[in-house]
């Protein structure tokens, strides 16, 4: 009998917008590269805060600025984070900021730099923040719906074991859990290529596929065939990738879709760190295939959870957004096991089916939406990357 | 002879499959397995093949397509008898 996710509960909180987070930060939210220090004074003077550096948002200009805003807000709202401090060098982009993720209802406050400088601003913000975890340290977890979770994926250093097993097992989660409700969402718009042929035919409407196609194509025009300077095979494939055993695009690409499963089709393909709006179901959101910088946008998305299958041994975390590692390859099980969340090793030796996999990993996003730290949370790994897509003015 | 394979194929169709253990060496009669219909045959290893790496499962030239997944993975720019080594020094992208 498969897992009834609209019966099984979780305990998790319950924000002010009606979205289910699973963990309940107090972020000190940057604007711009230049405010980090400030942030990060508070976030030492104030514990039970996170302050999250970064390296861009000054000079930035259309599309690319909408992209950063967008990010920005997206990790601000996201409901894994109770309430934000924001800091920004000056008062009119930090406002832009500070509105976005009051749309939300949670609790958010803006701090300007100029005219202020670092000292009064850190006095300001540590009061505020200060505030803010009191409050947020006294918000009391309920039962929630397991298909009330937004659940996203990303594979790296990806090698043969990932087609094999970790991609598979997220693809039987999806198969499983997206029928039910649940938010799903994939991207790495390069690493599709080998296989958009095959991605296209599992849009679940005709717009869907086209919406793909588009972003797909725009890909293969603005950015490989604009800057491509030799035949790419020294990029695609990656040199860890080959290590694994990977020789082509195709081959690498057919292995990343096993993510999507079976039978699960997506319903819309959108905009790096755009929030889903056609409702439940699986979703393609165009995205860097650097670990980071995906699990980034998806977690400005609004995703709550990341499951992350690797071969090689990928040691990427977000700060926000708690990073579920899958392997199937023994060595990497033998050399780097502090890394890994679930372990499906079974199914290279036959001992465990994908099936079997898939509730281990159903298992796991329980688990962790229940309190249970990943790997990547307990060895401190928080990489924050903005996704830029232009030189700044 | 141990249940546990050596060796994965994921489709009937395909002309590859996959080293699963750590240090498979020539000669070994690796049991193999189809993970799409569990069906299973045995094949010997002709080289040292490191885990997560290819073995042809017939013999291949030089412009033969390589399938896995049942589907067209790239194509051979040399030749590969059955049991060999197939990676990037005799197989390579139909892209660029």
């Amino acid at each position: 009998m498969a897992l009834d996710a609209t019966n099984v509960t979780i305990n998790a909180w319950r924000r002010e917008n009606g979205r289910v987070g699973v963990r309940n930060h107090v972020l000190i939210l940057p604007v711009d590269d230049i405010s980090n220090a400030a942030c990060e004074a508070v976030s030492n003077n104030v514990k039970g805060t996170m302050a999250i550096p970064h390296a861009y948002g000054r000079l930035q200009f259309g599309e690319d600025l909408d992209l950063h805003f967008r990010t920005i807000i997206g990790t601000g709202a996201n409901p894994n984070v109770a309430a934000v401090v924001v800091i920004g060098i000056e008062p009119e982009w930090t406002k832009v900021i500070v509105d976005g993720i009051a749309k939300t209802g949670k609790p958010v406050e803006g701090f300007s730099i100029e005219q202020n400088g670092d000292f009064e601003t850190i006095r300001a913000a540590s009061w505020k923040a200060k505030e803010f975890v009191h409050w947020a340290t006294e918000l009391q977890k309920e039962p929630c719906l397991l298909n009330e979770l937004w659940v996203s994926t990303k594979c790296g250093e990806s090698d043969t074991t990932t087609g094999l097993s970790s991609c598979p097992t997220v693809g039987n989660m999806y198969d499983k859990l997206i029928p039910q409700g649940l938010y799903g969402c994939f991207g790495e718009t390069s690493e599709i290529t080998g296989a958009e042929h095959i991605c296209a035919k599992r849009g679940a409407t005709p717009e869907a596929s086209e919406a793909f196609m588009k972003i797909w194509q725009a890909y293969q025009d603005d950015v490989i065939f604009a800057h491509q300077t030799d035949d790419l095979s020294d990029s695609q494939p990656t040199k860890g990738n080959i290590l694994g055993g990977l020789t082509t695009i195709e081959e690498k690409a057919m292995g990343n879709l096993e993510k999507i499963g079976r039978t699960s089709t997506y319903i819309d393909a959108i905009g790096p760190a755009e929030t889903p709006a056609k409702g439940p179901g699986l979703y393609f959101m165009d995205s860097s295939s650097a670990a980071a910088e995906c699990v980034t946008l998806m977690a400005a998305g609004g995703y709550v959870i990341h499951t992350f299958p690797t071969g090689q041994g990928n040691v990427v975390g977000n700060p926000i957004v708690p990073v579920i590692k899958i392997s199937g390859n023994p060595r990497t099980l033998r050399t780097m096991s502090e890394h890994i969340d679930v372990d499906v090793t079974g199914v290279l030796t036959r001992e465990m089916t994908i099936d079997e996999a898939g509730d281990a990993l159903i298992d796991m996003i329980m688990r962790t939406a229940n309190g249970r730290n990943t790997a990547a949370e307990t060895l401190g790994h928080r990489e924050f990357s903005m996704t830029k897509l232009y030189r700044s003015a | 002879m141990s249940n546990i394979p050596q060796l994965l194929v994921h489709h009937p169709e395909d002309n590859v499959g996959v080293v699963v253990v750590e240090g498979l060496t020539a000669g070994t009669e690796m049991l193999c397995v189809v993970t799409h219909d569990n069906s299973d045959f045995r094949m010997v290893a002709n080289m040292d093949i490191p885990i997560g790496h290819k073995v042809a499962l017939k013999d291949l030239s030089e412009g033969d397509t390589v399938f896995k997944y049942g589907e067209d993975i790239g194509k051979m720019v040399g030749a590969s008898g059955k049991g060999d080594h197939v990676h990037t020094h005799n197989c390579k992208t139909k892209r660029w």
